[in-house]
């Protein structure tokens, strides 16, 4: 009864959960494009039939073998990953359809079946070995190896623990159940016809002597006759349904390990409660499978299937915007993007998860959510997705065939949207989206570019107010960080003969190079010997700076001047972030 | 002669001819190169936004190819220059370097400095000489005119580069001479090509590729030659973007090369294996001028 009760619920559960986790593909907030559930999923219906009827689907059937059954990414990245989720993945699902569902798939496949006969016995049992064999990979992975910035969070050890229960309380609820003097009697009674005591003897003690029962007064040695008596009743009533515990290997093994102390096992009921732990822990896995990571059972393969149709080019962005939502839920946060990131190692210096792939994926579950999140934690992801020299490498490497590299693009697009600045713009990182310039609204592209600019400047109110005199106080920290100012120290040997801004290609560039750029090179160098630094880091030469080092190389007093700019602008976003966060 | 290639970010995701290039051509001249898995960004992009972790990256990358004892060979003049410029930072102070040293262990890495760090042109010119490529050369481009794009961050800061004379640089221009074509003289040859302001200030960065562009074209060459990831998408991606776009008029366009390119060509090898039809502006027609 409350069995069944537990299952259904569990059930239940676990379809409103599959229903509401579908739901949200359609309705995610998270992409650019905040369309209707309806509008998004008819084109989803209308892209998936199309697909399906067009030569593509040969493209979707290669990529369900390799991708989604071999895993290939996986093999060719990580053979121990490939390993470890090979031995969980097969064996546990041939676990859930001959032993859990046994009674709906394997008894009417297989005519005689009983889950304790061969090969049933044994299969059941080299299944559950392969799983704990996967399940000790993964924690040798995540907790031996320990690769730099591989990080375990809630969900990973939820997702380890409830495979692990399930793993081990079957295991032990079998060397509970071989050793059970109880469990024997009733089996007795049910299918011996036996009633009488000595009629009854032969039998417990031949199971006794083979079949790792331990009974409180039947104990061996027994002599040859009882026990061939015994093997006579055994072939009349048992030998049908029971192959040798020995079979049962890891069962077996905890059943001898436990021999001792059986009849005390038996008597609490042992096998009772891990019966429920079992089962139970199987319920709330599968109750709970939509909102853990196991749901990418689900997403995962849809995701591996979408993206091999799928380009920026010709996929309507009703599509993209579902995928992408989708492709959160595929995630497995098995880290192989961070670990071949090609920043991640700045998360040393920078301290902000959202740099590391697999990181900020886990943010972006947030944000979808439209759970509420702080202006300072939106900032610090757009951070993160701004901090990426676009190398592509966690798209190539990802086992889910989650398009990462469109998915930052488009999220950043979409939270550059809320006017929050973000420095990193203003650096080589932003060559990628010039590139990518035709696929962002027009209003859109050049909008997050002025404001980091405009929210430096404002800071220093020297650069604009020009009316008034600027005081000459003498500065003493002109550069603070001891590790990198050897070089800029040399503004102090300027004598003034401007060569650095006469030979700089961007001042030759204009007209009016003053007012576009505030401060020429020289007049930047200037207000270092001043003192007046925060003139010079109001300064936009110091964003229109093209790094050529003509400056540098034909100062006449090795003067290092890009170097310095490149001190001013780092100088410059540290205050620009104290003030914005 | 063997080298760790660094290839970077752009390469393998937006240039890869150069990678294919660039492989041929070191098969053709005998140089082995090692691909080490953990490399990262060179740093080079990070500059602007915080100078520590730029290093750090760099640091990093010379420590992986420190532990395998190799020198690096890079094809990016602004991750050479970059690499360059954090060896110099860490050699001379001990606290930056102890301090990225740190950082570093976690990993089991250390920085020393003892990986040279290379460009593929300085590797050509000095390591493996213009008499041996001479020997190899197949086919003659003695038609062909081209405009050396030198690279800023591969020339300047010279005292802490040390690729060639900043003010009167040659080992380009001698380099593509080995090949066969015609070395014009630019006057803008030493100026930048744009590319570090691209996506940042679009409009300074492609005025500065016009300028080149229309001083390489009065030049009479044919080709802009570069030797930088960075030059190379500006000079191709970013001015086929400009034609498209009508900024820069289709018959006044200047299609670049790669340098390994257009030595991979007189080596013998065809287009498709130094990548052309990566190219995004057509260059397929240089093979004609080829002369056997």
């Amino acid at each position: 009864m409350f069995y069944s009760i537990s299952l259904y619920a569990a059930l239940a559960v676990f379809i409103i959960g599959l229903i509401y986790k579908i739901h949200t593909w359609f309705s995610s907030k998270l992409a650019l494009l905040p369309q209707a559930t309806s509008a998004r999923f008819l084109p989803a219906l209308k892209g998936i039939v199309a697909t399906i009827f067009s030569a593509k689907i040969s493209t979707l059937l290669g990529a369900f073998f390799l991708d989604v059954v071999i895993q290939r990414k996986l093999l060719k990245d990580d053979f121990l990953r490939w390993l470890a989720h090979m031995l969980i993945y097969w064996p546990f699902t041939l676990l859930l359809f001959m032993h859990a569902l046994d009674s709906l798939i394997t008894a009417n496949i297989f005519s005689g079946y009983s889950s304790t006969i061969n090969p049933f016995l044994f299969l059941r049992d080299l299944f559950g070995f392969l799983v704990i064999v996967g399940v000790c990979l993964v924690l040798y992975r995540r907790f031996v190896i320990k690769a730099p910035r591989l990080r375990t969070n809630v969900m990973d050890h939820y997702a380890i623990i409830i495979l692990a229960v399930i793993m081990l309380s079957g295991v032990f609820l079998e060397g509970a159940k071989i050793g059970s003097y109880s469990k024997y009697n009733s089996m007795v009674e049910q299918y011996s016809g036996l009633e009488d005591p000595g009629e009854i003897k032969p039998l417990t003690a031949f199971w006794v002597e083979n079949y790792g029962v331990v009974s409180p007064d039947v104990k061996g040695p027994f002599d040859a006759g009882l026990l061939e008596k015994g093997r006579e009743l055994h072939e009349m009533s048992c030998v049908t349904c029971h192959s040798r515990p020995q079979w049962a290997f890891m069962g077996n093994t905890v059943a001898v390990s436990v021999r001792g102390i059986a009849v005390s096992l038996d008597n609490a009921n042992v096998h009772g409660v891990l019966w429920y732990i079992h089962f139970l822990a199987c319920f709330i896995g599968l109750a709970y499978l939509p909102f853990s990571k196991f749901f990418h059972l689900f997403a995962t393969p849809l995701s591996i299937l979408a993206n091999s149709v799928m380009n920026r080019k010709d996929s309507e962005a009703a599509n993209v915007a579902t995928r992408q939502a989708l492709e959160l839920d595929a995630c497995t946060h098995c880290g192989q993007c961070t670990s071949r990131c090609s920043v991640a190692v700045v998360f040393e210096e920078f301290g902000n998860a959202n740099i590391l792939p697999s990181e900020k994926i886990q943010s972006l579950k947030t944000l979808a959510a439209g759970r509420d999140t702080q202006k300072d934690d939106v900032v610090r992801i757009l951070d993160g997705i701004t901090l990426c020299t676009n190398c592509r490498r966690c798209t190539d490497v990802c086992p889910a065939g989650i398009n990462l590299e469109d998915l930052w693009f488009n999220v950043k697009e979409g939270l550059l949207k809320n006017d929050y600045p973000e420095y990193a713009l203003l650096s080589p990182l932003s060559y990628y989206r010039g590139l990518m310039r035709d696929q962002i609204p027009q209003q859109n592209y050049g909008q997050p570019l002025s404001l980091a600019r405009e929210m430096i400047t404002q800071k220093y109110g020297l650069i604009k107010d020009r009316a008034g005199t600027i005081a000459l106080t003498a500065e003493t920290d002109a550069f603070p960080d001891p590790g990198l100012s050897f070089d800029a120290s040399t503004f102090k040997d300027c004598f003034g003969c401007q060569t650095c801004t006469n030979v700089c290609p961007v001042v030759a560039n204009y007209e009016d190079p003053k007012e576009r750029l505030g401060l020429l090179p020289h007049q930047i160098m200037y207000s270092l010997g001043l003192g007046i630094k925060d003139l010079a880091l109001g300064s936009n030469m110091l964003w229109d700076c093209v790094t050529c080092y003509q400056c540098q190389e034909q100062c006449p007093q090795g003067v290092r001047v890009t170097d310095i700019l490149f001190e001013l602008k780092n100088l410059a976003i540290v205050n620009a972030k104290k003030v914005s966060v | 002669m063997k080298f760790a290639l660094f290839l970077g970010c752009n390469i393998p995701a937006r240039v890869q001819q150069y990678e294919l290039s660039a492989r041929a051509v070191f098969n053709k001249l005998g140089i082995d190169v090692v691909d080490i898995e953990g490399f990262n960004c060179c740093g080079y992009p990070l500059r602007n936004i915080d100078s520590r972790a730029s290093i750090l990256a760099a640091a990093r990358n010379m420590a992986l190819a420190e532990k395998d004892h190799l020198d690096i060979v890079v094809l990016c003049m602004c991750g050479f220059g970059m690499f360059k410029e954090a060896a110099h930072k860490l050699r001379k102070s001990d606290v930056l370097r102890a301090e990225i040293n740190a950082m570093l262990a976690q990993e089991g890495l250390e920085y020393s400095g003892k990986s040279q760090v290379k460009h593929v042109l300085t590797v050509l010119y000095h390591d493996v000489g213009l008499e041996t490529i001479k020997q190899k050369v197949v086919r003659g481009c003695k038609d062909i005119k081209i405009a050396a794009h030198y690279g800023c961050h591969a020339l300047r800061p010279s005292d802490v580069v040390m690729f060639d004379d900043p003010l009167n640089p040659e080992i380009f221009d001698r380099l593509v001479e080995v090949t066969g074509a015609k070395s014009v003289h630019w006057q803008s040859r030493l100026d930048c090509c744009g590319a570090p302001l691209f996506g940042v200030n679009d409009e300074l960065s492609t005025d500065l590729t016009k300028r080149k562009i229309a001083d390489a074209r009065n030049s009479g060459a044919d080709y802009l030659c570069d030797a930088c990831t960075y030059c190379h998408m500006q000079f191709d991606s970013v001015q086929s973007l400009m034609m498209a776009s009508g900024q820069e008029e289709q018959n006044h366009a200047v299609p670049a090369i790669l340098y390994t390119q257009l030595l991979g060509l007189s080596l013998g090898l065809d287009g498709r294996a130094v990548g052309l039809n990566y190219n995004r502006i057509d260059i397929s027609k240089i093979e004609e001028s080829l002369t056997k």
